[in-house]
């Protein structure tokens, strides 16, 4: 569904942000992406929804290949993406509604059915009382989840998250990554890039770790070390 | 239909910076209006001018008026020629009394030879082109003093040939100065919409679909700004014509024309913003 081969992405200035990297995300399956700063988690994710091109090497999405995807392919998948980051996005003079309505607008859904669709996904995220809400007047916590309901509301098979709880206190972090367990319980497959340890130990889900630009462990591939994550 | 609307509300969600987009596309069209009509007034007082380009041909004493009339009637055959009419002696004698007014006395028992008076079709009144109906003209052997004023003619058509080149070097300059201002409007607009364009490339929407109404909204205000340039130009004339001096407003052709170049402005200054800004992000 995902699949990188042999992907290295360079940049003039800045030198390799992504080195080598081959791996492949599942129908359904849950990953984080995890390790420090400029590790190249952020450039990995900006090149599964192809904002970024690979150098050299090749990624491949549900069927759409970097090496010759043309600006409309490049649209059309991201109609079949969901996408969250750890600021949130929001059109701040569009209500809660009509950020997640923009999303189908803009792809051109039929008019009739967007209201429907608004409703489900808000209900979905826990906000269907904050539909006529703006940006401002909601929590952190509240803000991600238009934020993810805006990125569920054309029916993603793969939800990609940079740092989704980057900005939340703990009792907010716990909500949004229960959703993100929920939605991907529901058949989405969910790839999050984090930096918090906790969430991923109590986890036991996929972990891709990353540093300099490589993947330095992937627990599809070992037996997970539980040292190793104990440092 | 959608875009349309979406045009309509940015003018409606930032009523400011969609009235200065307006307004200075207004004022470059105005100056650029100004300039045209001063170009206008300039060529309309040249071809007025032009208009009294002539060839008179004196008819030497003694020539029956028969040979006259057929020479005339032969004259105005000529391709370059619009009319040529026979000024006999007493016509010569009462013209020249009237334009010299109180002077008329001069002219009491005087002899003034006749004459064939040759009018040139507009586009034959050029030094070259009279100076050869002259030459031909002066074949009759009974025409034997051509006169054009020749001096007259060349200095007119440098005058023109200036006012001509002027007019296109400053008409393009102002036009390039209303491109950029306009560009940098647009752009203005362009950018401050800079976080929506980034979520619609998020959620897939296609590059034309986010250009579209951009494109309309340029389209509208270059409309707008055009129209509100030709109502200040049309003042301005008004003024001019009321307290300096009488001229001449566009035709509704030129005036169409303008409007569209405002329209053609707003829509490719978007265009190009939009363009840029969908390449560089």
């Amino acid at each position: 569904m995902i699949r990188f081969t042999h992907v290295t992405k360079t940049y003039p200035r800045t030198g390799t942000a992504v080195q080598d990297v081959s791996l492949h995300i599942g129908k359904g399956e849950f990953a984080f992406l995890t390790g420090p700063s400029g590790a190249g988690k952020t450039t990995l994710l900006r090149m599964v929804y192809l904002e970024e091109r690979p150098t050299v090497g090749e990624v491949r999405v549900s069927g759409t290949s970097s090496l010759d995807a043309t600006s409309r392919d490049v649209a059309r998948l991201r109609r079949k993406l969901g996408i969250v980051f750890q600021d949130f996005r929001l059109l701040e003079n569009r209500t809660a509604e009509q950020n997640v309505a923009f999303a189908l607008e803009c792809t051109g859904a039929a008019p009739a059915t967007i209201a429907p669709r608004v409703a489900r996904v808000l209900g979905q995220v826990g906000l269907s009382s904050k539909g006529t809400a703006y940006p401002r007047e909601l929590s952190g916590g509240e803000q991600q989840r238009v934020a993810i309901a805006r990125a569920l509301v054309n029916d993603p098979f793969v939800l990609l998250a940079d740092e989704p709880t980057g900005n939340l206190d703990d009792r907010a972090t716990r909500g949004i990554f229960q959703l993100l367990r929920e939605i991907n319980a529901a058949g989405t497959a969910v790839m999050m890039a984090t930096h918090n340890l906790e969430l991923i130990k109590r986890n036991d889900f996929r972990t891709i770790e990353m540093n300099r630009g490589s993947v330095v462990y992937d627990s599809a591939e070992h037996a997970r070390p539980q040292e190793a994550l104990e440092l | 239909m959608r875009s349309l609307r979406d045009a309509f509300i940015t003018f409606r969600r930032s009523p400011l910076l969609s009235a200065l987009s307006v307004t200075t596309i207004a004022f470059s069209l105005f100056a650029f209006g100004l300039f045209g009509l001063v170009a206008l007034n300039i060529r309309q007082a040249l071809n007025k001018l032009e208009d009294r380009v002539e060839i008179r041909a004196f008819v030497a004493e003694g020539t029956p008026s028969e040979l006259v009339d057929g020479a005339t009637a032969d004259i105005e055959t000529f391709p370059e020629v619009q009319s040529a009419r026979t000024v006999s002696q007493a016509e010569a004698l009462a013209r020249a009394k009237r334009e010299l007014g109180e002077f008329r006395d001069v002219f009491e028992g005087a002899v003034l030879p006749a004459s064939i008076d040759i009018k040139l079709k507009p586009g034959s009144r050029d030094p070259a082109t009279v100076k050869r109906v002259a030459a031909r003209v002066q074949a009759y052997a009974f025409l034997n003093d051509v006169r054009y004023g020749e001096e007259w003619i060349s200095k007119l058509y440098r005058l023109r040939n200036i006012a001509s080149i002027a007019g296109v070097v400053l008409g393009l300059a102002f036009a390039a100065v209303a491109v950029i201002i306009i560009g940098a409007t647009i752009r203005m607009a362009v950018l401050s919409r800079a976080q929506e364009i980034s979520i619609m490339r998020l959620v897939g929407a296609t590059d034309s679909y986010i250009r579209r109404p951009f494109l309309l909204e340029g389209f509208a205000k270059g409309v707008a700004g055009g129209l509100l340039a030709l109502l200040l130009t049309w003042i301005a004339s008004l003024l001019i014509n009321r307290y300096i001096v009488e001229t001449a407003f566009f035709d509704e052709r030129t005036a169409a024309l303008g409007l569209l170049f405002g329209a053609m402005i707003g829509l490719i200054g978007s265009a190009i913003s939009v363009g840029r800004h969908l390449r560089s992000v």
